[in-house]
């Protein structure tokens, strides 16, 4: 083969993969641009391109009291259900992570499996069990619900940053004389804590998009945001959804470049 | 390393003790709810009185049930294989690019993973509706009279579906195609190797773990995808989360419901552990070389 042939089959390489490449990322950006323009629109329907212009749908989300009701539940189970996975979490990710035995490795394959499973099987299952036992469908009964299905995210966060701990590092404070709990506090503690923060990111974002579990467990007094907006979304296509999505797109948006600065984000989910 | 055990005195490990609560958790509110669950799918009656495998009889007599389950396993293999094909690419990119784009193309895969699924369904229902801008495109370019039907197809809910999980393709190719040695490509070049042969002959199977990994969760993630599936699929298509949710809460039919999860679930299970041990082989045929 010719050096020219050679280059020319190099370069069509490049071009397909780059241009596939390219093309998959319009795609995935997209949705969510179109999405924050059309909330702006100043008609009726989510015609693309918008007739017009305006913050109608802003104004309109504001007084949209149901969608607030539900908005908060969902922040207040999403911010019980982290502190509960982060707490119960990084206990047992400190347990499992040093630990070679076999309990150990059950327990983790145990803590990861929500992860694997139909999350709807589990919702249904959670709805049964607590039925069984007399306890009704209440802001409790999603925490818990919400905790199981988040807590592996920080589990997992946190055995990896454990695993890049040196463990002459706790050796060295003990011969120095610092007791268990001052070495974990520390030395430990600031170490792993991006791991966690980063864990802990990714647990409160999957419970406050969880449908799964909150479908069964939700009622009309403890309205859920995700359920919320998917049964408007059944009924009728109603422009005040595009001004609450944007608003959260952008909130994701925000909240993802503070933990790519606190926590080095991309790097920890990309190994 | 022997000081990694738990004996007495050793200050690198902590008690697994400390995992007891978080254990205590799991048997009260994952593992009994899930034993009840198929303890229910065991019984013929709604009242669950009497033992038998009457509901998964029922379910796998019957053509409607079958279907239901065919076509969810089918539409995940298409979501897989849209995102495989799709996502790739950007994980090749993403090695040849300086830290700056490397950053970008990140944020741009983990946007639709942290954003709320039902947002990014909603732009998938503005995007291919009536009024969307694939329908006024066409209309202003003159292509087409009247708006195409897209919304509510099979083709429409892979592309919505393949967007939604394509985060979970891309991560661990990214992860894997930076594990190979960048002087592979290059010894396969200087023997005469061209780019597509090198591609296909040493990338492709040294990046197999990573293929493994995003195609599983990928298609654990599509199968599942109760939200996607039910706005943008609409009501013509049944998937068995669907399928699932209309037993256990519309008819109340907690044991049918119950068996339908056991069969999902050992579906899904199924298709991991087919993964699971594909990577195995292929993790083996890396090595190897």
């Amino acid at each position: 083969m010719s050096r020219r042939q050679n280059n020319l089959e190099a370069l069509s390489f490049q071009i397909v993969m780059t241009v596939i490449a390219v093309l998959a990322l319009i795609l995935i950006v997209s949705p969510s641009l179109v999405v924050v323009i059309v909330s702006f629109t100043s008609g009726f329907s989510l015609k693309f391109p918008p007739p017009g212009y305006s913050t109608r749908w802003y104004v309109e989300l504001w007084n949209a009291w149901q969608l607030q009701f539900a908005a908060r539940n969902s922040v207040v189970v999403a911010l019980w259900s982290t502190g509960l996975s982060v707490v119960l979490g990084v206990a047992a990710a400190l347990a499992i992570s040093r630990s070679k035995t076999l309990t150990a490795k059950l327990l983790d394959s145990l803590f990861m499996s929500p992860l694997v499973l139909p999350a709807l099987a589990f919702g249904l299952a959670a709805l049964m069990f607590f039925s069984l036992i007399g306890l009704p469908v209440s802001l409790l009964t999603l925490v818990i619900g919400h905790t199981i299905v988040c807590v592996p995210y920080v589990v997992r966060n946190t055995v990896a940053a454990l695993a890049q701990l040196e463990p002459t590092l706790l050796e060295s404070s003990a011969i120095l004389g610092a007791s268990r709990l001052y070495t974990f506090r520390r030395i430990v503690l600031p170490l792993i804590r991006p791991g966690i923060i980063s864990g802990a990111f990714i647990a409160f974002m999957s419970s406050f998009d969880n449908v799964p579990v909150s479908l069964f467990l939700r009622d009309a007094a403890t309205d859920m945001l995700p359920i919320r907006m998917w049964q408007d979304l059944e009924g009728k296509l109603d422009v005040t959804i595009a001004a609450l999505s944007s608003v959260l797109i952008i909130a994701t948006v925000a909240l993802m470049a503070i933990m790519e600065r606190t926590t080095g984000l991309s790097k920890r989910l990309t190994g | 390393m022997k000081s990694a055990t738990t004996a007495p005195g050793d200050v690198t490990s902590f008690s697994l003790g400390l995992a007891l609560p978080l254990g205590l958790a799991f048997a009260i509110f994952f593992v009994l709810p899930l034993a009840q669950l198929f303890y229910l799918s065991l019984h013929n009656d709604t009242a669950a009185t009497v033992w038998g495998l009457g509901q998964y009889i029922k379910f796998l007599t019957d053509p409607f049930s079958l279907a239901v389950l065919g076509s969810t396993l089918l539409l995940g293999a298409e979501v897989t294989l849209a995102c495989l094909v799709l996502g790739y690419p950007i994980a090749w990119l993403y090695q040849r690019s300086g830290s700056r784009v490397q950053t970008l193309i990140i944020m741009i895969v983990l946007l639709p993973l942290l954003t709320s699924v039902v947002v990014r369904t909603f732009a998938w229902i503005v995007i291919l509706g009536r009024q969307g801008i694939i329908n006024s495109v066409l209309q202003s370019l003159g292509l087409i009279g009247t708006p195409l039907r897209m919304i509510y197809t099979q083709g429409g809910l892979i592309a919505a579906l393949a967007q939604v999980q394509m985060p979970l393709m891309v991560l661990p190719l990214i992860t894997a195609i930076g594990r190979i040695d960048p002087n592979l490509s290059d010894a396969s070049a200087s023997l005469g190797a061209g780019s597509w042969r090198t591609f296909v002959k040493v990338m492709l199977p040294l990046s197999m773990p990573g293929i493994i990994a995003g195609c599983t969760l990928t298609y654990a993630a599509a199968i599942t995808a109760f939200i996607t599936q039910s706005l943008v699929g609409g009501g013509q298509m049944l998937f068995m989360p669907m399928y699932l949710y209309q037993q256990a809460s519309t008819l109340q039919n907690w044991p049918f419901a119950a068996a339908i999860s056991i069969i999902f679930l050992f579906a899904v299970l199924a298709i991991v552990a087919l993964f699971s041990t594909l990577g195995r082989r292929a993790r083996g045929y890396g090595d190897a070389r």
